[in-house]
């Protein structure tokens, strides 16, 4: 399956899209820790202690991470390759093209490392709790818990410029996913236009929730 | 006017190459860009020098085969135009001007200027064609009515000169452009349609086997593509190999 | 030498093509699978000759100094491609073609080939679409077509202005297929350089590998060249720059006879020279001249100030303009046959009137076509007062939808906007009717060694109608040749492999290395280009548009000086052993300084003006082109002896049983 380009492409882009929606999901429920604390600690509680959620969604997601970054990396290795050991010496990428179109290995890698901060922050948090320290189940801990994950400017900080990084990929990459998939018809135009306000709104989410939360501490 | 110019010598595919300083004065606006390189060749050979290899040969835009890449531009820096059809007009005095190969493993440099570009050649053969034989008595040409639309879009498809400018633009030197504008042409009409599906699938596989890179949209090759060829040939390449994966 | 026998068939016209292929020999599969042919040169004739002689079992070896196939320079060829389809329903047919093509090659090709050439353009269409080349269509989804040079009806199928490219790539798909077959071999840089003859037959090649600089032999049991005209002589050309006739020029050393050098075509409509510096010239397509009203100024004075650009083309007073086309054949005015515009547009620099810089230009106007199509577009959408202004804008929508690539291609070039100011435009040397000599089978003088194409002599006589090349390259390669090459091959089915190491070969091949090192070893004064460049100024200035027997003779004394001269005193950098660009272009001018002069001294020799050959001493008393019916009916084919002036005429005499020789008249 990784033997053709195209296929390689393909993988690229469904994970991509994959991922875009779980992100979607992941602003929705985050979303409600702003406007109401009963139902974020509610959610996030079905979110880590259902059965299905945890031991099929989990690791699918934890999968489809991992498929999207490797095969990131080694298409990259592979393009470095093709191109060929002389480069140019003037280089011309910047006129005929976006530099985020040019970049998506950097931006990627940032998102990269800021997945390794978050699953730091929250998820090793949850699996110490649940599974190393067997702590009871307490349904009213994860709101108090995210708000002061944001107390300090630094984290906030990291948070907020990570997905500005992660504007920028989801810019060229969800509307480049619907280029490879084959999306090319009357609805085209639209399906990309969504796809770079999509880019853009979602990621300024997570910057307002980051946000929100640091200039409203805990009591 | 005055022209600086640093310009890609390398003896053949085994040597190093680098860059070498010509100065040329008396170069006019009206020449192309070729008769300027022609004028730099006739005073290096008039100082018993070799002249710097390049391909060209129609000179009119069409046969695809003039190629380097002009101040990091495949083609140089007007829009749908090849080198060949690129004026000195479009340079000022006293300017710079950097000239390299087309930059790619799949095209490797024969000579100076020159890169091999038969890769292109191998992924035409690989499907680039309907199966037809000759003979006295096929179907009247007017028996299969063709819309309009799909002719004419059939055609734009068509209208790619292989220059390999769309490899030379891509960062990671990808074929798709090349290779879709090919698969798109036929398509398109219904007597492409019979073999559709092994012919995208082995122009592919020949694609990956030259050591084209991975397409990742960037546009760059629609961007300097001389004649325009349409990144939608891409999204329909991708679209018809999907179908013929899933056909099996 | 044996006397030609142009082997045409007997019985009656319109049969004699298909009387012929059930007469001829066939070779059964199994035996062309024991059978090679190598085709040089991969333009339309070679490319689809090579692609059908592999369908059918030979085992195919093409040869082409290009980096692909798919660049020969069949591939700019803009107009469109004829074919007695008559889908339009106008009265078009294969006879009425055949006729025109006579016509309007002067009386000078063969009938049967012309009208086998009409009899199978119908199945060209055929073939291309079913290969899937995209020609343009109508709403119905059914072909298009336009008229074109100046015939009555429209019988020319076009892909915009690309339709030499879209051919092109279609023989080219069709080349591909059978490489990937394996039933062709393709070697990309590599240029003939002797053709091998084995007891008399052509029985291989040398050649040359261009990145290298290997000398490489190649055997056949046939060898068929497909290598384009040879209008590079000129130096500036239509031409692609790689175009060269050593192929040819080398079965000519061998023993093929090479007819009608001097039967070129200048096409009328051309971009002109701008300076010394200039490599080649751009044609704009002759469909311009349908709305574009060709003139100089009446008034020398005018001119000059034109050249010396104190006046501007459109500050001429309408009464102040010499539309001399249309003033001196007013029943076909702008649309005369490219031979007859180029010598009139001659006609009136040499006089003086030329308009640019050098005096060579002369105005091709859409002014009153923009207005004319602008107040009808006004009209249409009820606009009847509008003004002027209003009817030039929506002229020159018109005029874009329909010349929009032209023009475009013209301000790239002369970056003047053609829709504000006129065109200038200057005849340029555009084709070669004159080739190898070849009987109805194709087959030149020497047994197996075929010409098609532009490189062989056929079917256009002394002037070539627009869209009839691209027409007789396929035609040779996908219908004709395929068959008549079995006819010679049948003999060869127990020969074997070519044993490329006998004798023949030995010499060949040293013959080759020894005129390599001749050229490497020039004193080095000048370059392969200085040389180039003075040939193209002696034949355009002595074997033009128009000729005289004195001039004539200079040419041929001054190219053989030239000649010893590029010998003795060429420069020639970089070495044999590689690729050298040097190298190959002085090869290739080597062969033209031949060339050159056969050239002349055929034109010398033809006392009459006919087509595209005009003789200033054969010409009526109003300027026009006088044939001489009864001494030059012939086809002059020369045989090579040495030197080129030595070359020994022979002639094929042209019977017309089918068509009366009538005067071409356009007034």
């Amino acid at each position: 399956m990784f033997s053709s380009s195209l296929l390689r492409k393909l993988v690229m882009a469904l994970s991509g899209l994959f991922l875009i929606s779980f992100l979607a999901l992941h602003l929705a429920i985050n979303l409600a820790s702003v406007f109401s604390v009963e139902l974020y600690n509610e959610w996030s509680h079905f979110m880590g202690y259902n059965k299905i959620v945890q031991l099929l969604l989990q690791p699918i997601l934890v999968g489809g991470v991992i498929v999207h970054f490797v095969m990131g990396f080694v298409l990259e290795i592979q393009n470095r390759k093709a191109r060929g050991a002389q480069g140019y010496a003037v280089k011309g990428g910047g006129t005929n093209s976006s530099w985020l179109s040019r970049n998506m290995i950097l931006s990627g890698a940032v998102v990269l490392a800021f997945i390794g901060l978050h699953m730091y922050d929250f998820w090793l948090h949850e699996m110490t709790y649940k599974y190393v320290e067997q702590l009871p189940v307490d349904t009213e801990r994860y709101h108090e818990f995210t708000v002061a994950k944001f107390s300090t400017i630094g984290r906030t900080a990291i948070y907020s410029l990570s997905f500005i990084l992660l504007a920028m990929h989801l810019y060229h990459g969800f509307a480049s996913s619907m280029q490879t998939i084959g999306l090319d018809n009357k609805y085209g135009k639209a399906i990309q236009a969504f796809a770079k306000v999509f880019a853009i709104a979602v990621p300024a989410g997570f910057i307002f929730i980051a946000l929100y939360h640091h200039l409203n501490p805990l009591q | 006017m005055k022209i600086h110019l640093k310009v890609w010598r390398q003896k053949d595919a085994n040597s190093k190459g680098h860059f070498e300083s010509y100065d040329l004065d008396h170069i006019e606006a009206d020449m192309s860009f070729l008769e300027m390189l022609d004028v730099l060749n006739e005073s290096l050979i008039n100082q018993g020098k070799e002249p710097v290899e390049f391909d060209h040969d129609c000179r009119e835009g069409i046969c695809g085969t003039c190629s380097m890449v002009i101040n990091g531009k495949p083609h140089g820096p007007q829009k749908r135009t090849t080198t060949c059809q690129l004026h000195m007009r479009s340079f000022k005095d006293g300017d710079s001007i950097t000239i390299e190969p087309f930059r790619a493993q799949a095209f490797p440099v024969i000579k100076d200027l020159i890169v091999d570009r038969s890769a292109f050649d191998r992924i035409q053969q690989a499907g680039g064609y309907i199966s037809v034989n000759t003979s006295g008595r096929p179907v009247d040409a007017n028996a299969i009515p063709i819309e309009k639309d799909y002719a004419d879009a059939s055609f734009n498809a068509a209208t790619c000169i292989g220059c390999g400018a769309c490899v030379a633009a891509c960062k990671n030197a990808s074929a798709m452009l090349f290779t879709s504008a090919k698969v798109s042409q036929y398509a398109l009409l219904p007597q492409g349609r019979v073999e559709a599906t092994t012919r995208v699938l082995n122009m592919v596989k020949q694609m990956d086997a030259e050591g084209f890179g991975n397409c990742t949209n960037t546009g760059a090759c629609e961007v300097e593509c001389p004649k325009g060829i349409s990144l939608e040939n891409i999204a329909r390449m991708n679209r018809e190999y999907l179908g013929a994966v899933v056909k099996g | 030498m044996a006397v030609l026998d142009s082997k045409v068939p007997q019985g009656p016209l319109a049969e004699k093509w298909s009387k012929h292929k059930n007469d001829i020999r066939l070779v059964n599969p199994a035996n062309k699978r024991n059978i090679d042919v190598i085709v040089v040169g991969t333009g339309l004739a070679g490319a689809s000759a090579s692609a059908t002689l592999a369908e059918l079992g030979y085992n195919v070896k093409t040869f082409c100094y290009q980096d692909s196939p798919r660049r020969a320079h069949s591939i700019a060829a803009q107009g469109g491609v004829n074919a007695a389809k008559n889908y339009q329903g106008d009265g078009d047919s294969v006879y009425r073609l055949f006729y025109d093509t006579i016509k309007g090659g002067d009386y000078r090709s063969r009938e049967a080939n012309v009208h086998r050439l009409a009899e199978v353009s119908t199945n060209i269409i055929d073939q291309c679409v079913a290969q899937g080349v995209p020609f343009a269509r109508e709403y119905g989804g059914l072909l298009d077509n336009r008229s074109f040079g100046g015939v009555q009806v429209s019988r020319t199928f076009y892909a915009k202005g690309q339709t030499g490219q879209q051919l092109l790539l279609g023989a080219y798909s069709a080349m591909n297929r059978q490489i990937q077959r394996g039933k062709i071999k393709s070697y990309t840089r590599h240029e003939m350089m002797d053709l091998v003859l084995v007891d008399g037959k052509a029985r291989g090649i040398i050649a040359r590998n261009l990145v290298t600089g290997e000398i490489e032999r190649h055997g056949a049991h046939a060898v068929v060249l497909a290598t384009g005209g040879y209008g590079n002589v000129f130096f500036l050309s239509t031409y692609c720059m790689g175009a060269n006739v050593m192929a040819a020029w080398r079965a000519h050393r061998r023993g093929a006879l090479f007819a009608n050098p001097c039967f070129t075509q200048i096409h009328p409509t051309c971009i002109p020279v701008s300076g010394d510096h200039q490599s080649k010239l751009t044609l704009m397509s002759e469909s311009l001249r349908n709305d574009g009203r060709i003139w100089v100024p009446k008034k020398l004075e005018d001119a000059q100030a034109i050249r010396e650009g104190k006046l501007k083309p459109t500050q001429i007073a309408e009464e102040d303009r010499d539309y001399y086309l249309e003033r001196r054949y007013p029943a076909f005015g702008n649309l005369v046959p490219r031979d007859v515009a180029s010598r009139a547009a001659k006609e009136r620099c040499d006089a003086g009137y030329g308009v640019n810089k050098t005096g060579e230009a002369v105005y091709l106007d859409f002014d009153s076509a923009i207005m004319r199509y602008g107040r009808e577009k006004a009209n249409t959408m009820g606009l009847k007062d509008a003004d002027d202004k209003t009817v030039r804008e929506l002229g020159e929508k018109i005029v874009e939808a329909k010349y929009g690539n032209l023009f475009q291609m013209y301000e790239k070039i002369v970056d003047e906007n053609p829709y504000k100011t006129p065109m200038k435009i200057y005849p340029a040397v555009h084709y070669a009717m004159g080739g190898l000599w070849v009987d109805y089978n194709l087959m030149t003088t020497i047994p197996g060694c075929y010409a098609a194409g532009e490189a062989n002599f056929s079917d256009h006589g002394a002037n070539r109608l627009g869209a009839s090349a691209l027409m007789q390259g396929l035609a040779d390669g996908y219908f004709v040749l395929p068959y008549t090459i079995g006819d010679y091959l049948a003999d060869d089915i127990q020969t074997g492999a070519i044993d490329t190491n006998n004798a023949a070969f030995d010499e060949a091949e040293k013959a080759v290395k020894e005129k390599l090192e001749r050229l490497m070893k020039g004193s080095g004064q000048h370059s392969v280009d200085y040389y180039h460049k003075k040939l193209g100024k002696i034949m355009w200035n002595k074997c033009g548009m128009s000729r005289n027997a004195k001039e004539l003779q200079e040419a041929i004394e001054e190219i053989a000086a030239l000649r010893k001269d590029f010998y003795e005193n060429v420069r020639v950098t970089g070495s044999a052993d590689g690729k050298n660009q040097e190298l190959e272009k002085a090869g290739r001018v080597a062969d033209f300084l031949e060339l050159g002069e056969l050239f002349a001294l055929d034109a010398l020799n033809r006392n009459e003006s006919c087509g595209g050959h005009f003789r200033e001493e054969y010409q009526t008393e109003d300027g026009e082109a006088l044939r001489d019916d009864e001494n030059f009916r012939y086809v002059a084919a020369w045989e090579y002896k040495g030197e080129p002036k030595d070359a020994v005429l022979h002639k094929e005499e042209l019977e017309y049983e089918n068509i009366e020789l009538k005067t071409r008249s356009y007034k």
